[in-house]
């Protein structure tokens, strides 16, 4: 956030010369099993038309800037596709809390076994 | 009526809250309508589940660094083209 621009938010930083993007990394990386299925539900999610693409990036970037420093891509958009389900009635936090205590109850190696391997 | 390619455009100094798609550094400055991308949805109301709301107008509205930068452009005679919808608009000639 600028100072001498108090409406500007954190996520509009394009020209902002205090501030330079740096080199682009142009490295190739693979994905994780968990990124690709959230890649997988914002889709499912869209394509059933609970929100929409703009959806996903007004959560995105109302969002504090310690979260884009601090959390991965991916990171920032299972949250933001959770807060957009939510909000879609799709479920409640409280439904999402009970079942987070299911998933983590089959234990740790519960996400190793869908991997197949 | 829909702005025609070759106009000059001001786009709005507007800064409200919530979300928003035109860049900050554009806001104010002066460009011309490079090409009619046609109705879209509108993300300022998508981004909030309003999914009723009205087809937008989407330009490619092309600015020279200089426009953007004034003095501070290190290449002024380069171009920059953004996708800008129609609400943030406003023909140059119009008071500012």
């Amino acid at each position: 956030m600028n100072a001498n621009e108090p409406g500007r938010r954190w996520h509009d930083m394009g020209g902002l010369g205090d501030d330079p993007a740096g080199a682009i990394d142009r490295e190739s990386h693979d994905y994780a099993l968990w990124e690709k299925r959230v890649d997988a539900l914002m889709v499912l999610a869209s394509s059933k038309g609970y929100f929409t693409v703009d959806g996903l990036r007004r959560v995105l970037e109302d969002m504090p800037r310690e979260a884009f420093e601090t959390q991965s891509y991916y990171e920032r958009w299972v949250q933001s596709v959770t807060q957009n389900l939510m909000e879609a009635g799709v479920f409640t936090p409280g439904e999402l809390g009970v079942k987070m205590e299911e998933v983590a109850a089959r234990g740790e190696t519960y996400g190793e076994c869908s991997l197949g391997d | 009526m829909p702005y025609q390619v070759g106009e000059a455009v001001r786009l709005l100094p507007l800064a409200p809250p919530g979300h928003v798609r035109t860049p900050w550094y554009l806001r104010g400055k002066i460009g011309v309508i490079e090409r009619d991308l046609g109705e879209t949805g509108d993300p300022e109301a998508l981004a909030y589940g309003r999914t009723d709301a009205p087809p937008r107008r989407l330009y490619r509205v092309r600015f020279s660094m200089d426009a953007i930068w004034g003095a501070a452009a290190e290449r002024p005679e380069d171009r920059l083209d953004a996708e800008i919808f129609d609400n943030w608009l406003e023909p140059a000639d119009a008071p500012a």
